[in-house]
């Protein structure tokens, strides 16, 4: 009897762990993003590299001149490299947040893009983790644009800084799983206007431009709380080199972003797509 | 395992309070093309996404070459090839990248996939389209599109729900063509549609039906013959005056149906009934003899047409 490849394929996964959500294919969806990502609008992709180069340009050396030092523990450092590091961990969140959100949007509800990979011996899983993938891969080549632009210039202190890489990776991993979660609940493209009215204030009061100390306790306590935060905190210890084991704590709160974002993904794709 | 490539038994889906499907029954044989013909919300659509392994059934059994969707989606969804009622096409890929990925989705080897690609351009007659983005293309080009796309895998099965649907008559007989083509090579067609012309012309065996339950099944032509007559005259006489003499032409032959703008008439000899009217002193508008078709057998079964 004639067995076609797909179906030998698919028979071959019979028994993995969680075969009915997940069919070993993201490759394939990364493959997808690549052959899309030749014809897309580069103005938008060379925005997310742009957009730290431009607030450093504009905040280092417009306030740097103001302010030529600022104190972190009792370590007095060039103002431009206090930002660099939090602008580094805001582009990875940027860059996660628009590939997992906006283009998720369109795609599940527009384009019906996931409709047309479901009908496929694929699961949901696959889906989530191919998007999700995609935006890293998008986060990662960011992070390393900005190091070779800022670390000539001096403003990474410390070897450690390298790990600001994978640790940007890691937050990019944390902001698209959530991103992709709360955007399969999404109804409508106005309710995706929600994401960045609590964007933007976090990107403003999560200690990217001056320590979150000038800020009374309470509001201190309010902004820890915050992903950003740990991000920030994350990518600057590594980049100035204060290495302790709070480090650890802020990359936990990413794994337990991609866990949960993840969990409530797939969740919610099985139940829109194989209801 | 059963001779049957899909084989439901009172197979039912409920979403809350609503039954969309109402413990049905039915099987479909290899190399068949069965139709499932019904108006819009009749259920039809459920039907296919059940056993495209896209929807669990709330009841029954659903058995497709031998598996349960339930428990097999991947490995049953690998067999099937999907052509949606809306189209899913990736906007973003031109139409040669369309195939391309969706073969990979599959997980087949690019070398496979790049050799399917000709193959499939050319069935689809979108051979100088290779290279166009999807926007581009008609609607008609596009279902062409959607239906190669589902054959990159050399699926066993391919469903469609309602292929023609908002295509000009050119279009739908070059895809009806596509279609028979697939049939002769042996292809097991699945297919929904609210047309009958359609069912006439693709489905060897279909079944009809209503509000979420089967109302008859059959082939067109027995279906015609155990549920209509041979001829059917089409009377006009103004929509005012179609009712006033409903009750006189209703004693002049077998069974009349009456629509909001004319009157349908069952009869063996068309022409003759037509000669009866005009000799009883009733003078219709505008008059029809044509042969019974699928609407009238939905009509007599449901007393509704399909088109609403």
């Amino acid at each position: 009897m004639f067995i076609p490849m797909a179906v030998a394929i698919a028979e071959a996964r019979v028994g993995k762990r969680g075969e009915r959500y997940y069919s070993g294919r993201v490759p394939q969806l990364l493959e997808r993003g690549f052959i899309a990502f030749k014809s897309s609008t580069w103005m938008i992709v060379l925005s997310g590299f742009v957009e730290p180069v431009l607030y450093l340009l504009s905040f280092g050396y417009g306030i740097g001149k103001l302010l030529p030092t600022i104190t972190v523990g009792n370590e007095s450092i060039k103002y431009a490299v206090f930002i660099a590091p939090a602008l580094l961990a805001t582009s990875a969140m940027n860059g996660a947040i628009y590939d997992s959100t906006m283009n998720v949007f369109f795609k599940l509800n527009h384009d019906r893009i996931y409709h047309g990979m479901l009908a496929t011996s694929m699961g949901p899983l696959d889906v989530a983790l191919g998007e999700i993938g995609w935006a890293l891969l998008r986060g990662f080549s960011y992070a390393c644009a900005f190091m070779a632009v800022v670390a000539p210039l001096g403003l990474i202190p410390s070897l450690w800084g390298l790990l600001a890489i994978p640790a940007a990776v890691l937050i990019a991993f944390g902001f698209a799983s959530c991103g992709m979660a709360v955007t399969s609940y999404m109804k409508s493209f106005q309710q995706l206007e929600i994401i960045n009215v609590f964007l933007l204030p976090m990107f403003l009061f999560s200690g990217s431009f001056y320590p979150l100390t000038v800020f009374p306790e309470w509001l201190q306590f309010t902004v820890n709380l915050l992903p950003l935060t740990h991000a920030i905190n994350l990518v600057r210890g590594l980049c100035l080199g204060h290495i302790n084991v709070g480090l650890f704590g802020h990359a936990l709160y990413f794994v337990i972003m991609i866990v949960c974002g993840l969990f409530f993904t797939t969740k919610r794709l099985n139940a829109l797509f194989m209801k | 395992m059963s001779e049957y490539l899909i084989s439901a038994r009172g197979l039912t889906k409920k979403f809350g309070d609503f039954t969309a499907v109402n413990g049905i029954d039915f099987d479909v044989s290899k190399g068949e093309s069965f139709g499932l013909l019904g108006p819009n919300g009749a259920g039809k659509s459920t039907v296919m996404r059940m056993i495209g392994a896209t929807s669990q059934r709330n009841a029954g059994d659903l058995t497709i070459l031998g598996k349960d969707p339930e428990l097999n989606g991947p490995q049953i969804r690998a067999h099937l090839g999907v052509v949606p009622q809306q189209d899913s096409l990736d906007m973003h890929l031109s139409v040669s990248e369309n195939l391309y990925i969706y073969g990979r989705y599959f997980g087949l080897p690019r070398k496979f996939v790049k050799g399917k690609i000709e193959e499939l351009l050319t069935f689809a007659q979108l051979e100088e389209k290779r290279d166009a983005k999807v926007e581009a293309l008609s609607g008609g080009m596009k279902r062409r599109l959607t239906i190669a796309r589902a054959l990159v895998s050399e699926p066993e099965i391919l469903m469609l729900d309602e292929p023609t649907t908002g295509l000009d008559p050119q279009a739908r007989h070059i895809l009806w063509d596509r279609l028979f083509r697939l049939k002769e090579q042996g292809v097991t067609l699945v297919i929904t549609t609210h047309f009958m012309d359609e069912a006439e012309q693709l489905c060897d065996r279909l079944i009809v039906m209503d509000k979420g339950s089967i109302m008859a099944e059959g082939s067109p032509a027995s279906l015609i013959k155990d549920y209509s007559t041979k001829e059917v005259l089409e009377v006009r006489f103004g929509s005012d005056r179609n009712q006033e003499v409903a009750d006189k032409l209703r004693a002049m032959c077998e069974r009349i149906e009456e629509l909001p703008d004319r009157v349908l008439m069952y009869t063996e000899d068309g022409e003759a009934l037509l000669e009866k009217i005009y000799a009883s002193g009733l003078h219709p508008k505008t008059s029809l003899v044509r042969r019974s078709s699928l609407e009238d057998v939905f009509l007599r079964l449901t007393g509704r047409t399909l088109i609403e």
